[in-house]
Parts: structure tokens; C-alpha cells; sequence
């Protein structure tokens, strides 16, 4: 269990995910008919999670996967998102939603829900000290970084403008604040990150202002083990 | 005349004049003479008289214990008044040489703990007290149990070595203390726990335990008490025996007498439309009944009471008009807090009596050493065990502030005062010692608790300026984590939870629910449905103002999702003074330390400026801001502000990017192909749906309409939403999350899209637009305009709003469906 399962892709975690299936469709009720695209997944190994990650957590977000997807075709799309409560009162909820989709799709499979899922994974100790020569895994400290950076920048330049810090702001703060407070707070905002002068923060910059920031812990779910 | 002369001081302390201990004296004189006019009848009224003082005093207590907040942000309230009864009962006893006062058995069983339990269990947070059930049971049962037998034997342990000196007490005695010194006390526990900022999964763990420890200190103490009575030689194996069947007979029993009694409260609750006023009686009295029930079959009481108010929650507060539920709120609020206060009160005043207490120094301290060792032992245990199998972990922190928030309290008095002097010769001993314990953790270890878990806290994140940007981006991890967490569903029992709302749907609600309950038991959809009517009367009166409909198809300009929100509107300024009061309220704020930090250390006014606003403005995550249960206050209103802000805000965007979508077509050209898509996505769909065959027009027809109440509404919601909402009852939105949004059955797609895919819109708009077909139309998606006149009747595809809600209907469940978004379909 040291190591990442990347170098066998089939290996493990095909079969436990194997090992899910029967079980997902005891717990679903799921129509034997609906296979096709489990098999699918079946093939898929989820390497992208390690070794760590137990059985029962794939069999519980099979489940959740499978209980979101009220279409009962393998892949979620946004409505199904939509659909949770509580997503209704985040303010970044429809942000969030938006993480999940690979530009340009609008049905996400398990497979790409788990590979969202992966970024909140812990990192774990003997992650840490692993040698770097493998990729980079998605739940490292600059993936995770990345991952709220793209929720800023939805134009795809790799820089977070004015707008669109502005927009996320104005989303985060209530009613009660005016435009005018807004726009200095992000006005400040960019002006303590940047760095080369060009009124956005960049990647480089973002990750650069967030460095003290403890983001492996805050950015992480406990129950992703 | 006691007695008098003791309230007489106490007036003569709360500054009154003490008069009336004087004039009483006199009344006897008055009594002889033939008639008077004016007859001075103290005895007549002395007891409630000096009951209802006590309560005023308590309460005035906590007046003052509140007029500075420095205070009850340092000592919980809990140790102030058993200070405040020490001090009275001095006083009392100093005057009168004489404890007249103290808190019977009786008094607390009856009077005092029933609204204290009910309170818990009436606004106990059920989707995460059952999703903790394995856990709280645990600690509830083997916890308990546990600390009884370990600290019963090795009390006595310690006793045979000879340290406590002589006492008359066998092993069966000190089985007898440990069990009643065990469990942890539900009042105690949650009067500190309130004001310690935990997470919500320890709190509710602590909490359930509290309350479901009690059936087993009852067992226990029961079993304990009757081998003591019949000696330490006639205990059998069938005795212990039956000491563990009546283990499961007194809980079980309890929990059952609870539920009936539920069904019969949630029952009556569904025909009390004509005597509204008395509705709020029937709540307090059938739990009460539920207690007496269970008292008088000698079953868990505080079981019955306790899943009486769990069960019956959602019935009735369905059933009884919101002014009703205004009123149990608060009467229960009202009651709890009150008998709270005066346990704690008594608490102290019984100290103050030189016939109960018997000191041995050894026995008082070892039963503190091992009550605390053992529980932090038993914790850990626990834990360790739990955390194999939990998918949310328990961890360190979490099991310090567990094993030190166990606290005794008035429960442990109470039964311990219940004890037989003849039968157990060290009464006097264990009362005593009884007191010390409580005294002890409620005082020092709930003086403690909260720095400790500010310290813990403060351990693990050190302290330093944070950066604006790191504030920000901080508080979107947050969001972002607490997202992530509600989309991969972090609590279990899927399965169960949709059997269990399956059943509840279909036969429960149908017997226990108004109608009109049933129908509207959404409240977010009554909400959705009043903004709805409100957009067809205020569109009726445009259209009539105009003389035609034709305004609304005017394209509109302004697409940007921001436009809406620039403006704050003036009803919902509050000043930041308030808020700033509100911040300063919470009491473990790491985040205000630093503000203040913040503002000693920089100069810049401006950037001080800014960190302040963030501070006060930003939404506050989930975990942050909701409060599970307290006892003391009525909640949500804040955090139902926030919930209903954003929630608005994101229906409102979704409908924006729908809108957008569709108005980027020519739509009436591509109707047809629509259509078409639609079909080939229906026969796709086609398990789903089971049969397509609207007529063609319908949806075209539909569609049009639709659009155009897309943009009325833009208008108009704009300014309507904030004030429609302000009034609202307050806790609509705290429902959202109750509800099971897992047993929603498939086929059907929300109409709300994202900006960029006409293709896919279409694909999505389809099976929406043949829903209707599926079930029977739901009552609540046809709600129509009340005495709508013809015009007005056509306009009832004006359900923008039903639209957007359909998130909501659908995680309603089945019988919620929106299939009748098309009504024209069925009037026309």
C-alpha cells in the first residue's frame, strides 16, 4: 500500500471497483439493463486515487454517484448537480458544478467525478516523501491551488482579472456591501498579490500570496482517504 | 414564617422593600376580628408565592449575568447560578439556621426535566442524530456502562485497602454510586456545549448521548438499588439476569411509548384547524403524557419524551399554523431555559445544608480522579473502535473535548437524593460526594472547556496577519470544501434513509399530515409559488395598464448576471454596528482576534478598511455558521438570511443563464427541431418516460410563454424578492437541507442551464416538457391562482418560478414532481 497504483492500472482498484458493482446495484436497486456504462467504468482504473482509498469508499460514492444521477445513463450532468440542496446555498455552488465538466461536455461519468473528487483527497504522509519522478498526483498542494484557481478564472487565461475576482466576491459577500467597497476590496486584493504589474493575478502569484496558507489541510476531506 | 422571613431577605437583596415578612407576622391579629376588608392571607398563597419568587429571582439572576457579556463569555451560566444558589442558601441558612429549600426528587422528575428533554428532542437536528445513531448508542450504552462498573469497583477497590477509613457500605453500594455518578448529564452538558463552538458531528455525539445515557442509569441504578435492598447474598444469576432483560424492556419500552405517542400528538395536530389557539397545547401536554406514560410503566422516561419530540417534529410542525409554531417555539425555549435556570439554582441551594454532608476526603477525590480517567480511558476506547468503521473520523481533539465534557449534574443529584438512608448507610456520603462532582464539572471543568478548545484550536493554526488575499481565497476553500463535501453526500445511510422516506411518504404523511400539509410541505416552494403569484398579478396589472401583453416580449439588454445585485437595498442595510455586535457575540471567533490584531498592527486605514468589510460581509461556510441546537436561544435567523440570500442569488443566475440561452435563438424556426430532439431524447428516455405523445404545439406554445415570464420576471423579482422574503417565516431554507434529496426517482431534468451548449439545452428541455406525462399531476404544481379570471387563467404557465425551483420539487420526491408545467395541456 506504499505506493501510488499508477504503474497498474488494472490492478487493484479495477477490481474493487469490480467488487462494487454487484454491490451498487443491491444498494440502488439499479436495473440489471443499466450495465453498459458501469462496465465501462469497470475498465477505467482509477488511478488517479491511490492505492489508499478503501473499497468501501468507492462503493459509498458509486453510490452517491449513482443516487445523483436521475437520468440512469452512467454520467451526471449539471442539473443532477443542481439538484442538491445544499449546492443551492453555496455561494460558489454553480462554480463548483461548472469544476466538475471538462470544457465543452455537459455529462461527467464516474470516472471524471472521482477525478474532481481526488483533488480533496488528504495527502498522506508517505506521499509526501515519495520521489517526485512519477505525475504529479491531483490531490498535491498545487493541483488543489489550481483547482480554485480555475473557479476564478473563467475566461481561461490563466490570470484572474478584475471581473472576475469582482464577480466572485460579489457572490461571496452579502447584500449589504456597495459596489464602491467591492471594488476596492478587490482592488486591494490584486494589488497584494500582483507582482508584475499587470492589475491580475496569475497562477504563479496566486500560489505565490496563498504560500503561508496550510491549503493541503483546508483543502482536503477527511472521509476522501 | 420561616420561609417568609427568607423571601423577605431575599427581596431586601434584590433592593425591595422588606415588608412583607414584617406585615405577615401580623396576620393572625386580623384573622380574629369579624370581617375585614383587607385580610392578609399569606399562608393561603405561600407556596406558589414562593415558587414563583424563586423563578423571578433566577431569571432576574440571569439578567444580570447577562449585562455583561465579559462575564458569561468567561463563566458559562450553569456555574453562575450554582454560585448564585450558594450564596442564597447561605443566606437563607444563615437567617433561618434551617436548608428549607432544596431540590426534591420529585420537583426535578417531574416538573423540571421533562421540558428540558422535550425541548431536546422537539429541535433535535434528526438527519444528523440518525446518522450518528451507531456512535451516540455506543457511548450512550457501553459508555455508561463502562464508567459505572470501572468506577464501582475500583472505589471499591481502593476501600478494602483501607484509605476511606470505615464504612458500611458493601460492593453492591459502590456499584449502586458508580452507576448514578456514570452518565452524563443532558442539562449540564448542553448548557456548556452551547457556548464551546464544535463541530456539528461531536456536538450531536455528546448530546444524543446525554440523553440516551439515561435509560441506562436508570437500569442500572434500578437493578443496583433492588440488590442492595435484597442483599449481597440473595443476587443470583437470575437476578443479573433480569437486570440485563430489563435493559432492553426499559429502553425499547421507553423509545416505543415515545413513538406512539408521537403518532398520536402528530395525529391530533392534523385536526386542530378550528381551535388554532389551543394547538400549541396538545404539544406540551401529549409529551407530557409520553413522560408520565413511561414513568408510571416504570420505563425510560426520558426516552419517551425525548423520541416523542423527534418523531413527531416534522408532523407537526407541518400541521400547526405558523403562529402556532411560533409559540411552541418559544413557550419550549421559554420552558427549557426556565427549568435550566432553576436546576442550577437549586443545585447550589442544596448544598447549603449541614445534614447532608459527610466528608472522606479519599473517597470524595478518588471518585473525581476516577470518574474523569475513566472517561477519558472509555473515550478513547470508544473511539478507537468507532473510527474504524465511521466514514467522518473522530479525532484527537475531538476526543479531548469529549472525554472532558462529561459533566454530571442535577440527574446524578436527583437519584442519588433518591436513595434510602436505611438501606444505603453511606447515603450522606455519596449525596455528598455527589455534589462535589457535579460542582466540579460544572464549574471547573466548564470554566475550562472553552479555553481549552481555543487552545487546542489555536494549536493547530498559528497565528499570524493574514493577508487579504489569503482571507478571501480562505473562505472560498471553505465553500469550495463544504460543496465537495455535500456533492459526494459525507454522510452515509443512503440506502436506509430512502427506505425510510419511502415509507414516510407513503403511508405516514398520509396519515398524520394535513392535506393542504402535504401539499405545501415544501416550504420553498410555498415561497417560490407566492413570488409566482405575485409576478402573475403584478404581470395581469401590467398587461392591463399597457392594454395588451405585448411589453413583455421586448428583448431584454442587460444579460449580465451581476446587474441584479449592485444595488443593496435599503431595507436590508442593517448598520455595521449590528454587525459588528453580531460578531463580537460569537464566542470562540478566531477570526476576530485577528481582526483586532489586525487593526493594532497596521496603519494603513485603508487596507484596515477592507479587512473589515471582508470580515463582516463575507458569507460565513456551512459548518461555520450553523448552530445545531440551543437551548436558549431561537435560531436561524442570520444564518436563514444568508441561506435565502444565496439561494435566490443562485436561482436567479441558473435562470439568467437559461434565459440567456434560449433568447440567443430564433426559437419559433427551430421549434420543430426541438421537438424532434425532444422525441429522440424521449424514446432514449424511454423507461424513463413512459409515454411521449404530447401534441406537437403544446410544447412550442409552452415555450413561448415561458420565455416571457422569463423576462417579466427579471423586472420584476428584482425588486420583489428581498422584501416578499424579509417577512417570510424564518425557517424555510433551514428545511432544504433536512430533506432527503436522495429519494428522488429518475427521469427528470432540471431546466436550468448552463450558458454555453444550445445543444445540450435542448436535450434537457425535452424530458422536462414530457414530464407530464409520468405521474398524476401533483396538487402542488397545480396550485392555481386563486379566483382567477380568464386571462388571468391563461397566464398560468407563468411558473418561471416553479421552474426554477424544480430543483427543489425534485428533491421532493416523487409525488412532488413538476410534471404539470404544461396545465394548458389539461385546461385548454
Amino acid at each position: 500500500m506504499m505506493f501510488c497504483g499508477t504503474e497498474d492500472p488494472f490492478g487493484q482498484l479495477g477490481t474493487a471497483v469490480l467488487a462494487v458493482l454487484p454491490l451498487s446495484f443491491l444498494c440502488t436497486g439499479r436495473a440489471w439493463g443499466a450495465e453498459k456504462p458501469l462496465a465501462r467504468h469497470a475498465n477505467l482504473s482509477l488511478s488517479f486515487f491511490s492505492s489508499s482509498v478503501s473499497h468501501s469508499q468507492i462503493t459509498r460514492l458509486y453510490s452517491r454517484f449513482t443516487s445523483l444521477d436521475k437520468g440512469e445513463n452512467g454520467t451526471l450532468s449539471r442539473e443532477d448537480f443542481q439538484r442538491i440542496p445544499e449546492l443551492a446555498i453555496n455561494p460558489l455552488g454553480d462554480r463548483i458544478i461548472n469544476a466538475f465538466f471538462p470544457e465543452g461536455e455537459d455529462q461527467v461519468n464516474f470516472r471524471g467525478f472521482m477525478r474532481t473528487l481526488a483533488h480533496f483527497r488528504p495527502i498522506e504522509d508517505n506521499e509526501k516523501s515519495k520521489d517526485q519522478n512519477g505525475p504529479e498526483p491531483l490531490n498535491s498542494r498545487s493541483n488543489k491551488l489550481h483547482f480554485a484557481f480555475r473557479l476564478y478564472d473563467l475566461d481561461k487565461d490563466d490570470k484572474i482579472s478584475r471581473d472576475e475576482l469582482l464577480q466572485v466576491l460579489r457572490m461571496m459577500v452579502g447584500v449589504n456591501i456597495s459596489d464602491e467597497q467591492l471594488g476596492s476590496i478587490a482592488d486591494r486584493t490584486i494589488q497584494e498579490a500582483d507582482q508584475d504589474g499587470d492589475s491580475a493575478i496569475s497562477f504563479a502569484e496566486f500560489v505565490k500570496v496563498l504560500e503561508k496558507v496550510d491549503v493541503e489541510q483546508k483543502m482536503s476531506i477527511r472521509f476522501l482517504h | 414564617m420561616r420561609q417568609v422571613s427568607g423571601v423577605a431577605l431575599l427581596l431586601g437583596l434584590m433592593a425591595l422593600p422588606a415588608a412583607l415578612g414584617q406585615r405577615s407576622s401580623e396576620s393572625p391579629k386580623y384573622s380574629n376580628q369579624s370581617f375585614a376588608i383587607v385580610s392578609f392571607k399569606w399562608d393561603h398563597v405561600k407556596e406558589p408565592y414562593i415558587i414563583a419568587l424563586w423563578i423571578l429571582v433566577a431569571s432576574l439572576a440571569k439578567i444580570v449575568f447577562h449585562l455583561s457579556h465579559k462575564v458569561t463569555r468567561v463563566v458559562p451560566e450553569s456555574a453562575l447560578l450554582i454560585v448564585l444558589g450558594l450564596f442564597l442558601g447561605g443566606i437563607v441558612w444563615a437567617a433561618d439556621h434551617i436548608a428549607s429549600f432544596s431540590l426534591t426528587p420529585t420537583v426535578f422528575f417531574f416538573y423540571l426535566l421533562p421540558p428540558i428533554v422535550l425541548d431536546a428532542g422537539y429541535f433535535m437536528p434528526n438527519r444528523l442524530f440518525f446518522g450518528n445513531l451507531g456512535s451516540i448508542l455506543l457511548y450512550a450504552v457501553i459508555g455508561t456502562v463502562w464508567n459505572a462498573a470501572t468506577t464501582g469497583l475500583s472505589l471499591y477497590g481502593v476501600y478494602l485497602t483501607g484509605i476511606m477509613g470505615q464504612l458500611h457500605s458493601g460492593l453492591l453500594d459502590f456499584l449502586l454510586f458508580g452507576s448514578l455518578i456514570a452518565a452524563v448529564d443532558p442539562v449540564a452538558v448542553l448548557a456548556v456545549f452551547e457556548e464551546v463552538h464544535v463541530n456539528e458531528v461531536l456536538f450531536i455525539i455528546v448530546f444524543g448521548e446525554s440523553l440516551l445515557n439515561d435509560a441506562v442509569t436508570v437500569v442500572l441504578y434500578n437493578v443496583f438499588d433492588s440488590f442492595v435492598a435484597i442483599g449481597a447474598a440473595n443476587v443470583t444469576g437470575i437476578e443479573c439476569l433480569k437486570g440485563i432483560v430489563s435493559f432492553f424492556v426499559v429502553s425499547l419500552g421507553g423509545t416505543l411509548v415515545g413513538i406512539f405517542f408521537a403518532f398520536l400528538l402528530s395525529l391530533v395536530s392534523r385536526f386542530t384547524k378550528h381551535v388554532r389557539i389551543i394547538e400549541p397545547g396538545f404539544v406540551f401536554i401529549i409529551s407530557y403524557l409520553s413522560y408520565l406514560t413511561a414513568e408510571m410503566l416504570s420505563l425510560s422516561a426520558i426516552l419517551a419524551i425525548t423520541f416523542c419530540g423527534i418523531c413527531c417534529q416534522k408532523y407537526v410542525k407541518a400541521n400547526i399554523s405558523e403562529q402556532s409554531s411560533t409559540t411552541v417555539r418559544y413557550t419550549m425555549k421559554m420552558m427549557a431555559s426556565g427549568a435550566e435556570t432553576i436546576i442550577f439554582m437549586f443545585l447550589g441551594i442544596s448544598a447549603v445544608d449541614p445534614d447532608i454532608w459527610t466528608w472522606n476526603t479519599a473517597f470524595i477525590l478518588l471518585t473525581l480522579v476516577f470518574i474523569s480517567v475513566y472517561r477519558v480511558i472509555g473515550v478513547i476506547i470508544q473511539t478507537w473502535i468507532l473510527n474504524r468503521y465511521r466514514t467522518v473520523q473522530l479525532e484527537i481533539i475531538d476526543q479531548v473535548v469529549m472525554s472532558y465534557g462529561g459533566l454530571r449534574g442535577a440527574v446524578a443529584f436527583a437519584l442519588v437524593a433518591l436513595l434510602d438512608k436505611d438501606k444505603v448507610k453511606d447515603r450522606n456520603l455519596f449525596v455528598s460526594t455527589t455534589i462535589i462532582v457535579v460542582f466540579f464539572t460544572v464549574i471547573f471543568q466548564g470554566l475550562t472547556i472553552k479555553p481549552l478548545v481555543q487552545w487546542l484550536k489555536v494549536k493547530k493554526t498559528e497565528h499570524r496577519e493574514p493577508k487579504l488575499n489569503e482571507k478571501l481565497h480562505g473562505r472560498a476553500f471553505d465553500h469550495i470544501l463544504s460543496a465537495i463535501e455535500d456533492i459526494s453526500g459525507q454522510i452515509g445511510h443512503h440506502y436506509l434513509r430512502d427506505k425510510w422516506s419511502n415509507f414516510d411518504r407513503k403511508f405516514l404523511r398520509k396519515i398524520l399530515m394535513r392535506r393542504s400539509a402535504q401539499k405545501s410541505r415544501d416550504q420553498i416552494l410555498n415561497v417560490f409559488h407566492e413570488l409566482n403569484l405575485k409576478d402573475a398579478i403584478s404581470y395581469v396589472a401590467e398587461g392591463e395598464r399597457r392594454g395588451s401583453l405585448a411589453f413583455i416580449r421586448s428583448p431584454s439588454t442587460d444579460n449580465t448576471v451581476n446587474v441584479d445585485f449592485s444595488t443593496p437595498l435599503p431595507g436590508t442595510v442593517e448598520s455595521s454596528v449590528s454587525y459588528l455586535l453580531r460578531e463580537k457575540a460569537g464566542p470562540v471567533c478566531l477570526d476576530m482576534q485577528a481582526l483586532e490584531q489586525r487593526r493594532k498592527s497596521i496603519r494603513d486605514t485603508e487596507d484596515t478598511l477592507a479587512h473589515h468589510t471582508l470580515q463582516q460581509y463575507l458569507y460565513k461556510p456551512r459548518q461555520e455558521h450553523k448552530h445545531l441546537y440551543s437551548r436558549h436561544e431561537i435560531m436561524h435567523s442570520e444564518d436563514d438570511k444568508q441561506d435565502k440570500e444565496i439561494f435566490h442569488r443562485t436561482m436567479r443566475k441558473r435562470l439568467e443563464s437559461f434565459k440567456s440561452t434560449k433568447l440567443g435563438i430564433n426559437h419559433s424556426k427551430k421549434f420543430n427541431k426541438i421537438h424532434k430532439r425532444d422525441r429522440g431524447q424521449k424514446r432514449r428516455n424511454s423507461s424513463v418516460i413512459p409515454n411521449g405523445n404530447i401534441p406537437s404545439e403544446n410544447p412550442v406554445q409552452d415555450f413561448t410563454l415561458k420565455e416571457k415570464d422569463l423576462e417579466f420576471s427579471e423586472s420584476e423579482e428584482n425588486n420583489d424578492y428581498e422584501t416578499l422574503h424579509l417577512g417570510k417565516g424564518v425557517n424555510f431554507l433551514a428545511n432544504v437541507t433536512k430533506q432527503n434529496f436522495t429519494d428522488t426517482p429518475a427521469g427528470i431534468d432540471n431546466p436550468v442551464f448552463s450558458a454555453d451548449d444550445d445543444q445540450s439545452v435542448y436535450m434537457k428541455f425535452s424530458p422536462w416538457l414530457s414530464s407530464e406525462d409520468t405521474v398524476v399531476p401533483s396538487q402542488r404544481a397545480r396550485v392555481q391562482l386563486p379566483y382567477s379570471p380568464d386571462n388571468f387563467r391563461r397566464l398560468t404557465p407563468i411558473r418561471l418560478s416553479n421552474k426554477s425551483t424544480d430543483s427543489f420539487l425534485l428533491a421532493d420526491g416523487p409525488e412532488d414532481r413538476p410534471r404539470s408545467f404544461l396545465p394548458e395541456s389539461t385546461h385548454m
